[in-house]
């Protein structure tokens, strides 16, 4: 695929947003977005609303931009020299990239867990504890707190309630990434990025950190990059397909994976490229 | 003519150990083994001469009393001062590197750009510290601590005559810190770099700040690799007698260096003296080879000691993975 045909650039902006798409809010909001590291072109022109406590699935072949998009809500591309932006990205009609931003204060706003497990070396309690006590929390009944129902949130807490002073890493993989949700979801934030979260996990530790996603949904806004088609469409309501760092398509799930609009959003969610 | 079948057969049957003795091989294994087991003989001929010459000498009361008037007399001489100025210069060494090493370290692992012309021009700068003569880091040190930092401090100070602007503990000390700092910079950068992106990437996104990250993540993690350098460190510096002969090592002095700006004496540098300063060298030898014995021990104690230290942070660390 070269450059996209004119005629698709004039349906591709209905196409990314659609009117008749469930949820409330547009909570972020992405207008004309080109990212380029160095010299290369990541994402293209890239426009898509992502609505308030909604999952919204990112799905593509891997190169497409999906997570490079992800990291843009948080910031992340700014630990990447030589990463430079076009266009705007806005949270709660906020331009996140305007100078008067505090990308802390965005930070924990925005929680994020990651392709890789990645709990800290410390206990599971400190692991939760990390994000309130970074922001002055450190009453013990108030952390105790934060913690048993963080835990009980991301649906860990019974297995873990008697060693809550052991290290994270002594859990299973699927508990460590249910872990890292909790220490997401400690710092209160209104949305939720998942890299792949279950990528590395075997099919009984993926189906329960789908479940958590699904009851997630009704206090945070999720946004989720998968590879695993099948994933993106039993837990997303909306799904955007990325290809070559362009938006293809981006709809209700249940429409991109029966009646996609595009050619190339069929050819993928069908399995015949990608 | 054989079938493929036949071939097959005869290829599974074919057994194992047929090969004839590799000459290469033995020749390989003998010529390595031969170097290892010079080296080890090198060593332990070193150590024996030394023990075997030193011990007899070594009493409690010489590692205890200080020198009088009988540096040379091997029945009254002792080197309890030595012992003293070597273990602080080396104590105070440490407390000085450890931290500007690892404050380099952490600027060049964690802020500056990795492949930037000034992180590779101060890169390069550490690797050819590490190459310099010790000698021109002792002339350095005369040079810049002892008359220029010394003298800014007299001047500071509002002293009259010299009390910084001389040869002292703190500035031999200072010197050795300067040698062994690209020691402990490699070190703590290896560790740093061991740690995996991800951790760093979890906490900046939990809202930490870059500080709060390298503080609670990152250097509790790289402890250990810290404390490695620390122990080469000190393997390297308690030795070292060049470093300090015109910043801080006394010939003779009847007291213990009561202040920083003070002379010391040190097991390196009275090893240099009993061997070339002696009026008798026959009656001196055995107090040179108690000498040496001692230097060694107190440089394998001083090491332990490091060593143990970084076990036990380990262990603490173990306990958490």
């Amino acid at each position: 695929m070269s450059e996209t045909p004119p005629s698709m650039q004039k349906i591709a902006i209905p196409a990314a947003e659609p009117t008749s798409l469930p949820g409330g809010e547009d909570l972020i909001q992405v207008r004309n977005l080109s990212l380029y590291y160095g010299a290369a072109k990541a994402l293209k022109d890239i426009s898509i609303s992502i609505r308030e406590k909604q999952v919204t699935a990112f799905i593509g072949p891997s190169g497409c931009g999906k997570s490079t998009l992800l990291r843009c809500f948080n910031r992340m591309n700014d630990l990447i020299d030589n990463v430079r932006i076009e266009g705007s990205i806005s949270i709660n009609r906020q331009d996140i990239n305007s100078p008067d931003i505090d990308v802390i204060e965005l930070r924990k706003r925005i929680g994020m867990v990651f392709q890789k497990s990645n709990p800290f070396p410390k206990s599971i309690y400190d692991n939760v504890a990390y994000g309130p006590r970074l922001q002055g929390i450190s009453a013990r009944a108030e952390l105790d707190q934060i913690v048993e129902q963080s835990l009980k949130y991301s649906a860990l807490w019974e297995e873990v309630k008697d060693r809550l002073h052991t290290s994270g890493l002594g859990l299973s993989g699927g508990q460590q990434q249910r872990l890292c949700i909790a220490r997401a979801i400690a710092v209160k934030p209104e949305i939720i990025l998942m890299d792949e979260p279950a990528s590395a996990l075997d099919p009984l530790a993926t189906a329960r950190i789908e479940e958590l996603i699904l009851d997630l949904k009704k206090d945070f806004t999720i946004v989720i990059v998968t590879h695993n088609m099948q994933q993106a469409a039993r837990i997303s309501d909306l799904t955007a397909f990325f290809y070559l760092g362009e938006l293809i398509e981006y709809d209700v799930t249940a429409r991109i994976f029966t009646s996609p609009a595009k050619r190339q959003t069929e050819d993928y969610v069908t399995g015949r490229f990608g | 003519m054989q079938t493929q079948a036949a071939l097959a057969v005869e290829a599974r049957n074919r057994p194992f150990r047929s090969r004839e003795t590799d000459w290469y091989s033995v020749l390989g294994t003998g010529i390595t083994g031969l170097a290892t087991l010079l080296i080890v003989a090198i060593l332990l001929v070193i150590l024996a001469n030394i023990i075997w010459n030193g011990a007899p000498y070594v009493s409690w009361r010489f590692i205890t009393t200080g020198t009088a008037t009988d540096m040379f007399d091997v029945r009254k001489a002792g080197i309890f001062p030595m012992i003293f100025g070597t273990t602080a210069r080396v104590i105070l060494m440490t407390i000085l590197v450890i931290p500007a090493g690892v404050l380099t370290a952490i600027y060049l692992t964690e802020y500056a750009r990795i492949h930037s012309p000034s992180t590779r021009i101060i890169r390069g700068a550490v690797n050819n510290l590490a190459g310099v003569p010790s000698i021109v880091f002792g002339l350095f040190g005369a040079g810049f601590f002892v008359q220029f930092i010394g003298q800014m401090m007299d001047s500071a100070l509002g002293n009259t005559d010299n009390v910084w602007k001389q040869p002292a503990l703190i500035w031999a000390a200072a010197t050795l810190a300067v040698m062994t700092l690209p020691v402990v910079i490699v070190a703590t950068e290896e560790s740093l770099r061991a740690i995996p992106q991800g951790l760093r990437e979890a906490s900046l996104a939990l809202g930490a700040t870059k500080l709060e990250t390298i503080v609670k993540i990152v250097l509790p993690q790289a402890v250990p690799g810290i404390l490695t350098g620390g122990i080469l460190a000190v393997s390297r510096a308690a030795g070292e007698v060049a470093p300090i002969l015109f910043t801080g090592a006394a010939y003779y002095m009847a007291d213990l260096p009561k202040s920083l700006h003070n002379q010391f004496m040190d097991l390196g540098y009275h090893t240099f003296i009993l061997s070339t300063q002696s009026p008798n060298i026959e009656e001196t030898r055995p107090l040179l080879y108690a000498t040496v014995l001692v230097l060694l021990g107190l440089t394998f104690l001083l090491n332990i000691v490091a060593v143990f230290v970084r076990a036990n942070m380990r262990k603490k660390m173990r306990m958490l993975q």
